[in-house]
């Protein structure tokens, strides 16, 4: 009993350890990555016995420091409870969401099977759609506490902004969720270890000779549901070229313009968290979460028949890094997009959720409906 | 009493306490937010019953959809803090509250317990029990609120249309 308790501790730390960090290091990763894309320097001021390390100490130790020790200012007209309420449900939906990712297939440990998995809820996704939506709390409430028509009109915008893309993301899993017929997490990545081969029926000769031998990821079976999820989960961390909430050319920093110091490193470490949990989905979703290509249990089974056996240990420890990859790739395109695209005009970034996202959601739904009944 | 029914009652408590606060606050976005965790707390009553889908999709429609427009709206036409209470309204509330209090004692002390209490099974409350008897045993009923609510809909898009 003990055990059990402080393995389930263990592992939610674990996970709230290397989200936050991952959630750092990005912190470093957009300002140098951003130098390195627009050819400038970047961060390279502070240094401890002169050394820089690439921006690091800058970025990792001055920054944060500042921050911390800055003065946390409370518009005198604002709601002083709220104003420090909404940073912390930011943040906190943002780290929660990750309890039911799965980072790995089960650790088995003597006679103790361990599921790689923080929370293992049955309604898995269902669970992180309703942490995403309370997360909007965190902008509005913020927006409406700090008693400022700029950050009221971010709030505002913020608000419609992700219940648009809500709609449209939660219409775009559906696909994934008929392909491989639960709402479990830690079941979709597992049904991801299959061969295509292996889904289609007897009779489809020509699909299973071209692209039998490819791994049965969500890309390959569901690629418009991708586009379109991930798509929506940028557009719900707000950045560019989403980030009309914050729109520094017209509202000086939306909803957080009134925060300081500590308070906006939170709403900040929030937005990195969103995307590493962003990256986690579209990995667990679309790219077979923690799956390396033919490894099995008990080893390598490569579609030509030939097999490498590895121990049990070996295995988890190749799915864990497999995910780690995963994520940390999709945390870089997404901080790459945000720096290669200029950003939407408000009623363009409405227009693209509700008029071409939804209605093609929607027609994925339908054509995959049909495609399943065909080859049944 | 074992540990879930402590639970239930500390919950209770607090949703109670949450529900008083949406009436008796003065300042409107704070009734929302009171009405927003009163709704979370439902939620968790509705886990705590073996029916997770239901308490998800409390929190998922209610919680964080209904109420993030309900905020929406409230913050956009900012009603001042100090609206005066109506008297009228006062009156007709408090009777209301107090016939279903009335009924709702009435029933109760009757004293029967529950017709035959089922123990929640392993499937109890499930996505897929749900979606089945959603589109089996209770199909048409679910028609019926499926074209209510495209009617809303369209009633919205109509209402919203500028005039030419």
């Amino acid at each position: 009993m003990i055990v059990d308790i402080a393995i389930v501790a263990l592992k939610a730390f674990l996970v709230l350890f290397m989200v936050l960090n991952l959630a750092g290091i990005l912190g470093w990763v957009e300002r140098k990555g951003s130098a390195l894309i627009q050819d400038r320097i970047g961060a390279n001021r502070a240094s401890v016995l002169g050394f820089a390390g690439m921006g690091l100490v800058n970025t990792l130790i001055a920054d944060p420091l500042k921050f911390l020790t800055k003065e946390d200012f409370i518009p005198p007209q604002g709601d002083k409870l709220l104003h420090t309420l909404a940073p912390c449900m930011a943040l906190f939906t943002a780290l929660v969401t990750f309890a039911v990712i799965p980072f790995g297939d089960v650790l088995v440990l003597g006679d103790r099977v361990i599921n790689l998995q923080v929370a293992n809820l049955n309604i898995g996704i269902l669970y992180v759609f309703a942490m995403g939506s309370l997360g909007v709390y965190g902008i509005v409430i913020g927006a409406w506490a700090s008693n400022n028509k700029f950050s009221l009109l971010g709030g505002v915008r913020g608000s419609a902004q992700m219940i648009s893309y809500e709609v449209a993301m939660g219409l775009s899993v559906i696909g994934v969720l008929m392909v491989f017929g639960t709402l479990e997490l830690q079941e979709i990545a597992r049904g991801q270890g299959t061969l295509i081969r292996d889904m289609l029926p007897e009779s489809a000769h020509f699909l299973k000779s071209t692209v039998g031998w490819l791994p049965a990821w969500g890309i390959f079976l569901q690629p418009l549901a991708f586009l379109l999820f991930f798509t929506a989960a940028v557009a719900e961390t707000k950045r560019i070229p989403f980030d009309l909430p914050e729109g520094e050319s017209e509202l000086v920093a939306g909803y957080h313009v009134e925060y300081s110091g500590g308070k906006f490193l939170m709403f900040f470490a929030g937005e990195f968290a969103e995307i590493v949990t962003a990256a986690g989905l579209v990995t667990t979703l679309f790219f077979g979460g923690w799956q390396v290509p033919y490894l099995m249990r008990d080893g390598f089974h490569f579609p030509w028949g030939e097999t490498l056996l590895l121990p049990q240990l070996a295995v988890t420890v190749l799915q864990v890094a497999a995910f780690t990859l995963k994520v940390i790739f999709f945390c870089w395109l997404q901080i790459l997009l945000r720096w290669s695209v200029p950003r939407f005009r408000y009623d363009q970034v409405m227009r693209l959720g509700w008029k071409m996202l939804l209605p093609l959601a929607l027609l994925n739904v339908i054509v995959t409906a049909i495609v399943i009944i065909f080859l049944q | 009493m074992d540990t879930s029914a402590v639970l239930f009652y500390v919950i209770s408590v607090f949703l109670v306490l949450s529900s008083l606060m949406v009436v008796f606050l003065r300042n409107v976005v704070h009734c929302a937010l009171a009405l927003v965790v009163a709704l979370f707390l439902i939620a968790v009553l509705f886990v705590m019953l073996h029916a997770p889908m239901v308490g998800v999709l409390q929190v998922l429609v209610y919680a964080g959809a209904i109420m993030v427009l309900f905020l929406f709206v409230i913050m956009f036409l900012n009603p001042t803090a100090s609206e005066p209470r109506r008297k009228l309204w006062w009156i007709f509330g408090s009777v209301a509250a107090l016939l279903l209090a009335g009924g709702l004692a009435a029933l109760l002390s009757n004293g029967e317990a529950p017709a035959n209490p089922v123990a929640a099974t392993e499937m109890f409350g499930s996505p897929e029990m749900l979606g089945k008897s959603l589109f089996t045993d209770f199909v048409l009923p679910f028609e019926i609120a499926s074209v209510l609510l495209l009617v809303a809909i369209i009633g919205a898009v109509v209402l919203a249309r500028r005039e030419p």
